[in-house]
This record gives C-alpha cells, sequence and structure tokens, in this order.
C-alpha cells in the first residue's frame, strides 16, 4: 500500500473543499481493499463518515438517506422495510453483517466493479484502471461480466445490490460541489462505458454526495429483490431482479423493474416496464416483457446464460409479486 | 491398495526379519480395543479453552525482539526471463533491510521431493528457489522485500521495477494433454491395473456406461495463512516456527539445506489453522529463512491469501473416463477408470484418482490408467483425499448412472458389488462393514423417502431430490513414528513427541489413549507435541497420524512396562512375571487375569529410589498393512433442491455413515468427518480456481473469489458410525481425516439428478449447468 496521508471532514462544507484534491473515505470496504491491491493509489483520503446519515421522512412523503448512513441501518429502518422493503432486502443481500456494518450508503453507490482483471493490477491489462491499454477479461473469465450495456473496452459489471432497488425506487442522488447543489436521478448517476469505461459516475471531482433521496409510491411497497449467485451468501450477484407493483382491477398498474448483474450500471428495464403496464399478470405476459428487454442482449462466451437466467429471474419474482398471496 | 499403504508395504518388507510380533498379521489385537476407559469417550479438546481465548499462539504470532516483516514479490508472467532488475528505489524506501532476489540469494538447493519411499523428503518442487533469472511459472518467487514492519515492506515490495521478457508458457490443459506422460508408478502404486480384457467385456456386457467427467483446479484455503517467524542464533543454531504438517521432515530438510547438523534446527508448530494437505514444505521457508540468516535479524513472513494461491499448490484438474459394464443382475463385469491430470515434471504429487476404484467393487474385469500433463504452474500437491475426493466423484456417479438405467435402487447395486476381499490385491479385508454403514445410514437418513424417478419431488419452484455415494480411503501408520514416555513418582506422566495438532484433536484423542494405555486417569497426562526436539513423529499426511502416534506410544508402553518389573524386583506383588504377563492399569502394574497381584507406580519408583522413568521407543513397522486390506469407508447420503426458475441448488440434509474402526474421540470425530463433508460440499457445488489458460494466472487468488461454502451453504450434517474395531490397528482405529469429504460430490451430484433428471459430469455444479 502506498503512503496516504488521511484526514476527517466534520462539515459537508469541509467535505467539499477537502474533495477538490483528495479522494473521500466512506465505510473503507472497496476503496481499501483496492488501495491494498494498488488498483486505487490516493495520495490523500478525506472521511467522510462524520457526515449526516439521519434517515427521515420529508414532510412531502419522500424519504432521505443521508450518505454517511450504514448501509445496515439503511436495511434495518423501520420505514425502509415497510415503505421499500425490496431495499431492504437488497442491501441484506449484499456482503456481510461485518460489512453492512461499515459500509456506507454513498460508499456503495461509488464502489468499483469486482472484475478479476481490474482487481489484478500486476498481471492484467483493464481500460478501466488505465483507458486505452487494454482489456484481458475479454476472452477470459466472464462469467461475471455484462450481456447489455458494455463496450468493447469493458464489460464489467456494477456490483451494487442497493443501487439496483433504488434505480426501480426512482430514486434521485443529492449532490453538493463548489458550484452548489444539484439532483441526478440514480439511474443517471452511472454512467455506461463506452469508450472511457474509467468515467463511471455523473459525480465530477470535488463534489460530495449528501444524500439519496427515495420518493414514496404504492409499487415501493409491494416489491421485492431476488439475487442469484454461485453460493448462498457472500458473492456478487449473476443476476438480480428488482421490482415493485400494483394491481388494478386484475391488471397491473404501476411497475417497476431494475436487473443487477448483468449491465455495467444498474439496468433500469423500461421497456419490460411499458410491455406490462395495463396487462392482465400471466407467465407469457413476463416472457414476453423480458424477451423484449433483452432483446438486444449480446452475451460473452463464458456468460450466454445469464440471458435466460434475467428472463427466468425476473419471471419468478413477477410471479411472485402479483399473486394472490401478497 | 493407496500409494501410502504400498510405499509403507515396500519399506517395512525389507525389515521383516527383526520385527516384534505385536503387529505381526494374525497377532493379537491389541488389548485396549476391550479394556478402553478414556479412549471413546467424549472430550472437549484440551486446547479449545487457549484457542478461546487467543492464547494459542501460531507461527505468525510468536512474540521475538527485533523482529524483521517480509513480503514475497510474485511474476506475473509464467515463462521467460528476468531482464531488468532496479531494487534501488525499495532498498531506500524507509524501513527496508534487505531485498533478496536471485542475484543476493545464496545458493541452495531444492529441497527432495516427497516421497513415500523417504519419508524425510518432503519439497514440494523440483525447481530452483531464487536462483536464478529464469520464470517457470506465473506466481513464482521473484524477491522478498525484509523491512521494520509489515507495511514499510509491502510498501517497499511495490517499488521494485522487474522487466522480464516472455517466452510462450504451456498453460492450456487440452492442447499439453497430446503430450501427456504415461508413468511407470502412481508415487509408488503401479500405474497400470489390467485384470482380464476389461474393454471386451464392457462391449458385451448387458449394461453398461461409460462417460468422461471433468473437475476444476482447486487451491487450498486453510484460514491459517502460511507463515513462519525464523530465528536465527549465530550462524548455526535455527529456530523456526512454522505453520506445518510436517515438523520433524522439515528440520531434518532445513538442517541439510543449511548446512547444518540436524541437531542445530528446531522447527515449532504446536497448533496449525488447518493443513489438509498444503502446510508442507514450500518455497517461503526457504526464502525466509535465507534473508534471515543474511540480515542476522529475527524475520516473520505470512503470506497473503493471493500468495497462497500464487506459490501453494493445489489440487489437480483431472478429466476422467468411467465405464462400467453389468450383468443382466447389475453384477459388475467391467470397471475402467482412466484419465488425464496435470502433474509438472518438477512436481511432487501425481493426484492418484484411480486409486479409490481399485478398493470398491468386485467386478469381472479392471482396467485403470492415468496419464500426466505437463503444464509450467505452481505444482500441485497433495488437498484432502488427493485422488479419491475427485476419483470417487467420477466413480460414484458413474455408478448411480448405471443404477438408473437398470431401474435398480442404487444402494442395492453398491451391495450387490460389495467386494469379499480386495478386488485387486485378493487380500482380506481387516476389517470391513460397508454393507452395515449404507443400511444403517439410508435408515436414519429416510432413504426410502427418494422417489426412483427424477424429478417426481416438488415444493413450489424447487424440485426436490435424494442422493447417495461411497467413499474408501485406506488405512495407513507410517513407520519410524517415535514417542517418549516420562512416568513420574506422583503417579503423573509425560508422553512426547513431534506430531502434528491441525485442528483435528491430536493432542486431546492421544492424551486419551495414553491414558488408557497406561492405566492413569486423562488428568494425570500430559502429551506434548509440536516440536521437533521430541522424539521424531512422521508428517500428518494420508489419514495416518492417529494410528502413527498411537503405534508409537505402545512400543514406548512396552518398553516402560519391561522397565517397570525389572525395577519392581523381588519385594513386589508383581515380582517373578515378565513382561509379557503384566499390563499398565490402575495406575500400577498388575499380573493379567489377577487383580491381587499389582502394585502401583509410585510404590515401585519409591522403592526404587527414582523420582522418574524416562523411555523412548518407536513404534513397530506397521507388519498389518503387508497381509490385510485396510480402509475406511463411507456411505454419504444427500438431500436438495434445485430451483426450476434459477437452477440454484439448496443442500438441505447431509448424513455421513462410516465404517472406520473405533472412534477414539466422538467429539472431536464428529467435527473432523464434518469438516470433511463440508469441504466436499464446496468441492460439489463452489470451489474452482479460475485458472487463465492464456497467461497462466489463477484470476481468483482471494476468498471473495473463490468460493468455499459459506455458513448458509451448509445444511444440517449428521455423521454415524459403526464402531467395529479393527482388530489389526492400534486401538481398533483407522484413520478418518480424509474419508470425510471422499464421496460427498457424487452423493451431491446423484441428488441433483435425482431432483432434475440432469446428469452433471463437471465440477462444480454450477447454476448455469442446470438451466
Amino acid at each position: 500500500m502506498n503512503p496516504v496521508t488521511y484526514q476527517r471532514a466534520s462539515s459537508l462544507a469541509e467535505a467539499v473543499r477537502l474533495a477538490e484534491s483528495s479522494q473521500l473515505l466512506g465505510g473503507g470496504t472497496n476503496l481499501v481493499d483496492l488501495m491494498r491491491k494498488g488498483v486505487e493509489r490516493p495520495s490523500q483520503l478525506t472521511d467522510v463518515t462524520a457526515l449526516s446519515a439521519a434517515i427521515a421522512a420529508t414532510d412531502d412523503g419522500r424519504l432521505v438517506i443521508g450518505a454517511a448512513a450504514r448501509n445496515s441501518a439503511v436495511a434495518a429502518h423501520p420505514l425502509v422495510r415497510s415503505r421499500h422493503p425490496m431495499l431492504s432486502r437488497a442491501i441484506l443481500a449484499g456482503a456481510s453483517a461485518q460489512v453492512r456494518n461499515m459500509a456506507t450508503v454513498g460508499g456503495n453507490l461509488m464502489q468499483r466493479t469486482r472484475c478479476l482483471y481490474f482487481a489484478d493490477v500486476a498481471g492484467s491489462r483493464c481500460n478501466k484502471r488505465q483507458p486505452g491499454s487494454g482489456c484481458d477479461a475479454a476472452g477470459g473469465f466472464e462469467r461475471y461480466h455484462a450481456i447489455i450495456g458494455a463496450s468493447p473496452a469493458c464489460s464489467a459489471t456494477h456490483p451494487s445490490d442497493m443501487c439496483v432497488a433504488l434505480a426501480a425506487l426512482d430514486a434521485d442522488v443529492r449532490i453538493v460541489g463548489p458550484a452548489g447543489k444539484r439532483t441526478v436521478a440514480l439511474v443517471d448517476f452511472h454512467r455506461l462505458p463506452e469508450d472511457r469505461p474509467d468515467q463511471e459516475t455523473a459525480l465530477k471531482q470535488g463534489e460530495v454526495i449528501e444524500a439519496i433521496e427515495i420518493p414514496d409510491a404504492p409499487f415501493a411497497a409491494r416489491s421485492d429483490y431476488r439475487k442469484v449467485r454461485d453460493r448462498a451468501s457472500y458473492a456478487f450477484a449473476l443476476v438480480s431482479v428488482a421490482s415493485g407493483l400494483t394491481l388494478r382491477e386484475g391488471r397491473i398498474d404501476e411497475i417497476r423493474i431494475a436487473f443487477g448483474g448483468i449491465a455495467p450500471k444498474p439496468w433500469r428495464a423500461y421497456r419490460a416496464e411499458a410491455a406490462l403496464r395495463g396487462v392482465v399478470p400471466t407467465a407469457e405476459a413476463f416472457k414476453a416483457a423480458a424477451d423484449l428487454e433483452l432483446a438486444e442482449a449480446t452475451p460473452l462466451a463464458g456468460n450466454a446464460f445469464k440471458i435466460a437466467l434475467a428472463k427466468r429471474t425476473l419471471a419468478a419474482v413477477l410471479t411472485d409479486l402479483s399473486g394472490d398471496d401478497r | 491398495m493407496s500409494k501410502v499403504q504400498n510405499a509403507v508395504v515396500g519399506s517395512v518388507r525389507t525389515v521383516l526379519g527383526w520385527v516384534p510380533s505385536q503387529w505381526l498379521p494374525g497377532g493379537t489385537p491389541d488389548p485396549l480395543i476391550a479394556r478402553r476407559a478414556a479412549v471413546g469417550r467424549q472430550a472437549s479438546r484440551l486446547d479449545g479453552p487457549l484457542k478461546v481465548a487467543g492464547k494459542a499462539r501460531f507461527a505468525a504470532e510468536v512474540a521475538v525482539e527485533r523482529l524483521t516483516y517480509a513480503t514475497l514479490v510474485h511474476s506475473p508472467v509464467a515463462r521467460g526471463r528476468i531482464t531488468h532488475l532496479d531494487t534501488s528505489a525499495a532498498e531506500s524506501a524507509p524501513g527496508v533491510n534487505l531485498v533478496l532476489t536471485y542475484r543476493n540469494m545464496p545458493r541452495i538447493e531444492s529441497p527432495a521431493l516427497i516421497s513415500l519411499s523417504d519419508f524425510s523428503a518432503v519439497g514440494n518442487s523440483a525447481l530452483p528457489i531464487l536462483q536464478d533469472a529464469e520464470i517457470r511459472y506465473n506466481g513464482q518467487v521473484v524477491a522478498l522485500v525484509v523491512a521494520e514492519t509489515q507495511e514499510q515492506a509491502d510498501h517497499a515490495a511495490s517499488l521494485l521495477v522487474i522487466g522480464y521478457a516472455p517466452t510462450k508458457p504451456t498453460t492450456r490443459f487440452q492442447d499439453a494433454q497430446a503430450e501427456a506422460r504415461t508413468p511407470e508408478s502412481l508415487l509408488v502404486e503401479r500405474n497400470h491395473v489390467s485384470v482380464g480384457r476389461a474393454e471386451r467385456e464392457l462391449a458385451r456386457a448387458a449394461h453398461r456406461v461409460d462417460n468422461h467427467y471433468r473437475t476444476p483446479w482447486q487451491n487450498h484455503s486453510a484460514i491459517e495463512l502460511h507463515a513462519l517467524t525464523v530465528i536465527w542464533d549465530g550462524e548455526d543454531s535455527l529456530t523456526v516456527h512454522d505453520a506445518t504438517q510436517m515438523i520433524a521432515p522439515s528440520a531434518v530438510v532445513l538442517a541439510k539445506l543449511f548446512g547444518l547438523k540436524k541437531d542445530q534446527v528446531r522447527v515449532l508448530s504446536p497448533f496449525v489453522g488447518g493443513g489438509f494437505g498444503g502446510k508442507g514444505l514450500w518455497d517461503h521457508q526457504i526464502v525466509a529463512i535465507a534473508a534471515a540468516r543474511l540480515l542476522g535479524r529475527p524475520l516473520r513472513l505470512m503470506l497473503t491469501r493471493e500468495g497462497v494461491y500464487r506459490i501453494i499448490g493445489g489440487r489437480s484438474p483431472t478429466e476422467q473416463r468411467v465405464a462400467i459394464g453389468a450383468d443382466g443382475d447389475g453384477r459388475f463385469t467391467a470397471l475402467i477408470h482412466s484419465g488425464h491430470s496435470v502433474m509438472p515434471t518438477y512436481g511432487a504429487c501425481p493426484e492418484p484418482f484411480t486409486l479409490g476404484s481399485r478398493a470398491l467393487y468386485r467386478a469381472g474385469s479392471f482396467e485403470m490408467l492415468q496419464h500426466h500433463v505437463d503444464l509450467d504452474v505452481v505444482p500441485n500437491t497433495f488437498m484432502r483425499a488427493p485422488g479419491e475426493a475427485i476419483g470417487s466423484f467420477a466413480l460414484e456417479s458413474a455408478v448411480d448412472e448405471l443404477a438408473h438405467e437398470m431401474g435398480i435402487d442404487p444402494i442395492d447395486l453398491r451391495l450387490r458389488n460389495e467386494p469379499e476381499r480386495h478386488p485387486i490385491s485378493g487380500a482380506p479385508f481387516s476389517q470391513h462393514a460397508r454393507r452395515q454403514a449404507f443400511t444403517d445410514g439410508a435408515k436414519r437418513f429416510g432413504w426410502e423417502r427418494r422417489q426412483r424417478e427424477p424429478g417426481a419431488r416438488r415444493e413450489g419452484e424447487w424440485r426436490l431430490g435424494l442422493g447417495c455415494a461411497t467413499g474408501s480411503f485406506p488405512y495407513a501408520r507410517m513407520p519410524g513414528a517415535s514417542a517418549r514416555i516420562t512416568l513420574r513418582r506422583d503417579g503423573a506422566a509425560v508422553v512426547a513427541c513431534s506430531a502434528q495438532e491441525m485442528g483435528m484433536g491430536t493432542a486431546t484423542v492421544q492424551t486419551q489413549h495414553a491414558a488408557d494405555r497406561l492405566g492413569l486417569p486423562v488428568s494425570a497426562v500430559v502429551f506434548k507435541l509440536g516440536d521437533s526436539a521430541l522424539p521424531a513423529a512422521p508428517m500428518a499426511g494420508g489419514s495416518s497420524q492417529t494410528a502413527s502416534v498411537a503405534g508409537a506410544i505402545i512400543a514406548a508402553a512396552a518398553k516402560l512396562t519391561g522397565e517397570l518389573v525389572r525395577l519392581a524386583g523381588n519385594d513386589s506383588p508383581i515380582a517373578g512375571l515378565r513382561a509379557g504377563e503384566v499390563h499398565l492399569v490402575d495406575g500400577g502394574v498388575g499380573a493379567i487375569g489377577d487383580a491381587a497381584r499389582h502394585e502401583e507406580y509410585r510404590s515401585i519408583l519409591a522403592r526404587a529410589g527414582r523420582e522418574e522413568i524416562t523411555v523412548t521407543a518407536t513404534g513397530s513397522p506397521p507388519l498389518e498393512m503387508l497381509k490385510y486390506a485396510m480402509h475406511s469407508t463411507s456411505a454419504i447420503f444427500c438431500e436438495l433442491r434445485v430451483s426450476d426458475a434459477t437452477g440454484e441448488i439448496r443442500v438441505d440434509r447431509l448424513l455421513g455413515s462410516f465404517d472406520c474402526g473405533t472412534i477414539l474421540n466422538p467429539q472431536t470425530a464428529a467435527s473432523q468427518f464434518k469438516g470433511g463433508m463440508i469441504m466436499g460440499l464446496g468441492l460439489a457445488l463452489t470451489e474452482e480456481t479460475l485458472f487463465d489458460e492464456r497467461s497462466g494466472r489463477i484470476m481468483n487468488p482471494s476468498l471473495a473469489d473463490y468460493h468455499i461454502p459459506v455458513h448458509l451453504d451448509v445444511p444440517e450434517i449428521e455423521v454415524m458410525w459403526t464402531g467395529i474395531p479393527d482388530p489389526r490397528s492400534p486401538l481398533g482405529a483407522r484413520g478418518i481425516g480424509e474419508i470425510g469429504i471422499t464421496g460427498v460430490a457424487a452423493a451431491v451430484a446423484n441428488a441433483v439428478f435425482n431432483a432434475t433428471g440432469r446428469r452433471v459430469r463437471e465440477l462444480p455444479i454450477t447454476l448455469d449447468k442446470l438451466l
């Protein structure tokens, strides 16, 4: 590990001031790992865990979660559990209890891909680490890689479970920078790799994530998160599905769907949602919607199974959510 | 017979002429089989409280003054040469004491390869250790950086500038298969077994299966990382606190490599956090010891998890063919097992996956042959039940396939082919109750709930299935195991040898054993181990340590008996009796068959004016292995569910029913069985080294990416045993360390087939194979 100076921001304003020349440190559950591996080599770290960790509802029913809130605190919060169960379940599907106790919401948004070649500084080329250097994952182990939204430069997936739920929940990211405050929809916060896979988010140098905001909505209360992976716990998703819906007179009224594990960012399934709105929930309808969403999927040698897996997992989640016993 | 057995047999044949009679074939069974008090009792580990309190000091925790810390640097290319080496930045970094590369590493030989005919040879690789600029596999050690703190060493290591001129490596299994070698022997077992004309019998069999099975690379993932603390006292006294399962042999080899006398080297390893075959002598010890000598300061090297994957070999991948022919009644007429595994020319372990198949079933004909694929890799090594763990996956899947094909219950099919004697050698079994293990296990497990037709049981989106398999693992007792007994006048005894405690309960069980052997309560006995200064025990491997150490204690107790009879003299109640007419019982020496003639140790020692008696003896040669086929066997049962939607597998229940002779301590034994079975679950479902065949590089060298089962993957596990003593072994016991994993992968695969109708012949059984 490289020598590094560490400082702690005691206010948002101080964090913004320090962010210009340093890297922000939340729980350290990803950044410190990457520093140990030499993937990240910051010379200055600013600890932002003293910023707001509050979880509270606003008067208009939106839930505001401070960026320093620990993942475990969010998952356990009564408002989250009752209004947004998919978020609670998504967080609990990730990492381990120890990691969730450390990890922050802001850090979760900023975590980087778990591509094995990205992590292998000594032995592998990676366009995300070093733009233009090449990608050794291509033709290598691509089981965990994207089937949609990737580029020739990079097909790594975003590893977060929480962000998949946030994408489905229409969450916003509140950002503060030298120029003031702005809000970015979570679905726009992460960007697709194209030819600059090193640029992963909309956050600019000098900006700090203040909070996320989640609107209250009936579909969010009837929601679930299902994660499919290579062992029962402590593994990244091969495919995950976050979804919530409401029914009216036997038809789907509101519906939100997001996939994890299949794309470089949390993949909001707008096409599938559109296809299912106003439709009687049947296995055929679910399949047609999934087919539509993944029509342009282009699998790699090692992950073609993800197309079928994503479709079947979506169908299983929707079958469950639209069932009578809900 | 297994490789270990055969090696042992080979080495003892020569000494047949002068051995004592106790373990001669047909000799008297160990009297403790019938007369035991502590042995067989449930007892918590004696070292449990120390471990719970964090007071058990492992190799990387020994406190030493003026300690330095080291970091290894690994080659990122598989073949080639170092063409540029700039150590200046690293050397001038804060706190750095030494940067060791091939340029300043002392010239030193590589240790002799592990061999079962030379029990002091313990090397895993014949490659030079930091001796030249050549790179021979991806991950090879190219430098060691030593500094005042671990962080300084780690940082300085990142400042090394090393340039390589890579050449094309051989790293593709399939490509190298064409050039595979066919060795004469697998260690000392002959490779080619041919009984009858198996291919012809197979072709004309009424029923047959003939398929290929694949198993992946696997790596050792013991919770304790490989580590050592090295202390040189001058140039000619070396102390190494090592995490090793071969204490005495390591001391012998290190003395030779570093030009010392045997008594100038001491290896200490009182606690090891899991060995499984991986905690042997590898490059890191040699490099660290050399660096500490150059530096003249104590040094600690603990591998990173990545380092363990890079320089400690694991389990070789295999491609196996198993074919079985059967007549209309299901009797095997042909059994064929062949295939390929990796073994570099410079490695020591041939991954003998066909050996288990030689002991399991009677058959009209046999054909077995293995081929070695030569790759540029860190040499694979022994990993819990090497050979048997993955060989049984292929064989026992095939048996299940044949049972399905014939419409016979798979247990029934197995029992129809139960051998009366060893199927190849014809030797009688010393004790063999696998039929009972199967029957008892099936009853406890509720095997009758199994539906013969695959996919017949459902719960929601889940399909449920049951499967079973059997395993066989050979008994071995290593020659040359020694022990010392010190009996004090106060009636307490200290028993000592350099045995290894890797968490399986060796200290506890041998204390129980020694107490019974000496006729003392457990509280009066201390068992010392983990130190090469003690009488030498063999390495812990091949599930042989318990029997080997027990044999040594038996020999020492016999010698002690003779001493006591002599000391007792003519004024004792046992006067006039010979050593063979007495036994050690009730804290003293008593006449066999006459409880009235007995004298306590304290009385004998007091009269003789002695404070204590010390005897040291070496266990008799393991002649029991000459005449008898001695194997631990098992019946493994698995119940699981497979999601129709996602292909996910959830194991609901696992049961192991074992026939392993006397179980010495139900508590430690159950833990060891369960640990093996959990490792079997990993083998079946999750474990796979992602070896990139383009670069020869392991891509998942971390426990986040190399998937061993987590708690949520591990179901309720039941273990049971026949407990029938083996009349030919010390205490009636056979090894239990490796039988637990053997058969588990096949039981899981067979349950998956029963649940889904899908036959997966490639491990691990990941969900994509079931979509």
